[in-house]
């Protein structure tokens, strides 16, 4: 189980401290799919970085599995089965995709289960497993790689950041099949999804909407999706959709 | 049968990928003196009368042969010049290891300095490996001071391989090109300097010949207290094309000069170069922490990718 208790992240911004996650407190059980949404901004990545350690909270405390993480760093976090997939990942020069998944699965893994694990986020294998994960690569191809490495971890709890963001729609049909996958192989294995992708908030068993570093909503999916779709909100999601 | 302690096989593998004794031709050498060789019906090796070092002959038309000539230096307090030549005729597609291994466990400097000269004749295609290793742990510096000539016939194509990864105390390389009609150079080099070590690395790449093409890249890690210069010159004196890039990495207080340059001298010269000097990008760092590694663990496998 996760928990944060009043987490509040500030910045510094133009010489001013702001307040970019305001006292948030919210508890997401195992085997939740929970799908994070709310205006650009609003302060979501943020969230999930301070979730995986990236950021360190200003004040509050995160519990996971009924440790306190707020002072653990973002190995130790990993190594308790946090993943986190990158809303924008990183290029590597010389570093190939096999050498990444290996990194990723901990193992010395198979070039046939590194194949896998890219034919699961729609990539031919044979096509990528050697290729560097350098500037020839698409911005689409390095957003499958990224799910990839979060794929190859057994991890308990994966955040994905906009998953869907700039892949084709292979999305539509095949990220939604990973979540569930992914949520069957692991038996209390939690997914946050941050999205402003309606199918997937379709599939969420709980949905939080972020605005301003706060909560603005939380609840089923019955009772959040039908409001966010009926209000101004959902004018500014779906023309982020298109 | 050649007599080798572990220390000599563990460097003739390091810098060779040796781990008997090779196939096709070879000159294996330790503590300056040949101990093995073996010569082909194309690839003939001779032992210089006026100066220590070999003449390599390859004949016109010898293909998918390979030749080996590593040097490893194991006694502390060595210092030996050495010279060889290739003389590689036409039509030829050969491979070509190189390198020297020292391991220096005295007080005294062990220095290798090789002087190799190649003349690769119309059309041959050469694919030199060069490595160079150093470990022991005594006070004496371990030295390599190579110095690499290439005269390339028309039509004629090398790839040269440079790889110096660790324990070379201080190195000085020069690397000299000149490249006839239609030829083709591509240098790919990767160095890393650690402690206190400095590292000079010279290319002066003169395309004579139209159509006569130069890649140059070096890729380099200098971490501790070490120091690089490299130093990367393309002239282009016809109509050509030449590309010339430096790619670095600095840690902790690690330092390079790079200092890519480019000469034109005829107005179909096309010639490009390219430099970037950084630190590892933070963001690369936390994305191997999130997959479960230290940041000492992601360090490394940064720099092992990127000197791959
Ligand atoms: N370290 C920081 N310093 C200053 N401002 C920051 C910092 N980190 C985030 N912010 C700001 O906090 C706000 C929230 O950013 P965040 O990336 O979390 O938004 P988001 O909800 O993920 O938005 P999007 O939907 O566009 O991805 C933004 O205004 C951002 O500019
Ligand atoms: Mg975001």
């Amino acid at each position: 189980m996760l928990e944060l208790k009043n987490v509040s992240f500030n910045a510094e911004s133009d010489g001013e401290n702001v307040g970019i996650i305001r006292d948030i407190s919210l508890s997401v059980d195992d085997n939740r799919f929970i799908v994070i949404t709310g205006p650009n901004g609003g302060g979501k990545s943020t969230l999930a970085k301070l979730i995986a350690g990236i950021q360190k909270l200003s004040s509050g405390s995160i519990i996971f599995d009924g440790v306190d993480i707020t002072d653990k760093n973002i190995t130790e976090r990993a190594r308790l089965g946090i993943g986190f997939a990158f809303q924008q990942p990183v290029r590597f020069k010389g570093m190939t995709v096999l050498d990444l998944l290996r990194i990723a699965s901990g193992k010395t893994l198979s070039i046939s289960e590194a194949c896998e694990y890219l034919s699961e986020v729609g990539l031919c294998a044979k096509d990528y497993i050697n290729r560097e994960i350098n500037a020839s690569l698409s911005g689409g191809e390095l957003k499958r790689i990224e799910i990839a490495t979060v794929i190859a971890r057994d991890v308990k709890l994966a955040l994905f950041d906009e998953p869907e963001a700039g892949i084709d729609l292979w999305s539509f049909n095949n990220l939604i099949r990973i979540f569930e996958k992914m949520r069957s192989d692991r038996r209390g294995r939690t997914i946050i999804v941050i999205s402003h992708q309606e199918r997937i908030l379709n599939i969420a068993d709980e949905i939080v909407v972020i605005s301003d570093g706060r909560i603005l909503k939380q609840g089923s999916k019955d009772e959040i999706l039908p409001e966010i779709t009926g209000t101004e909100s959902a004018v500014n999601m779906c023309s982020k959709i298109q | 049968m050649v007599q080798m302690d572990a220390v000599q096989k563990r460097l003739f593998e390091e810098v060779a990928g040796l781990h008997d004794i090779p196939e096709g031709a070879y000159n294996l050498r330790a503590n300056g003196q040949s101990i093995s060789r073996n010569t082909t019906a194309n690839i003939d090796i001779r032992s210089k009368e006026d100066v220590s070092g070999i003449d390599i002959h390859v004949k016109a038309g010898t293909k998918n042969e390979s030749i080996h000539i590593p040097v490893v230096l194991s006694q502390s307090g060595i210092k030996e010049d050495v010279y060889n030549d290739f003389f590689i005729g036409e039509d030829c597609d050969v491979l070509i290891v190189a390198g020297c291994g020292i391991d220096n466990c005295g007080s005294q400097d062990s220095e290798h300095d090789g002087i190799h000269r190649f003349y690769i004749g119309k059309n041959s295609r050469v694919r030199y490996v060069e490595k160079h290793y150093g470990s022991g742990d005594g006070s004496g510096k371990r030295i390599l001071n190579p110095v690499t000539e290439v005269h390339m016939d028309e039509g004629s194509v090398m790839e040269m391989e440079m790889v110096q990864i660790k324990g070379v105390d201080s190195t000085n390389r020069t690397t000299i090109a000149e490249l006839k009609a239609d030829a083709k150079l591509v240098v790919q080099e990767r160095l890393m300097t650690h402690g206190q070590q400095q590292a000079y690395s010279i290319y002066k790449v003169d395309l004579i010949g139209d159509g006569s093409a130069a890649d140059v890249v070096s890729r380099s890690v200098a971490r501790d207290d070490s120091y690089q210069k490299l130093d990367l010159c393309v002239i282009g004196s016809a109509a050509c094309s030449g590309h010339t890039e430096c790619d670095s990495i600095i840690m902790d207080n690690g330092r390079i000069l790079a200092v890519p340059s480019l000469e034109a001298n005829n107005i179909d010269a096309a010639l490009v170069h390219e430099a970037a000097i950084g630190k590892i990008a933070g963001e690369q760092l936390v994305k191997l922490m999130t997959l479960g590694l230290t940041e000492a663990e992601a360090e490394e496998q940064i720099i092992n990718g990127f000197l791959k």
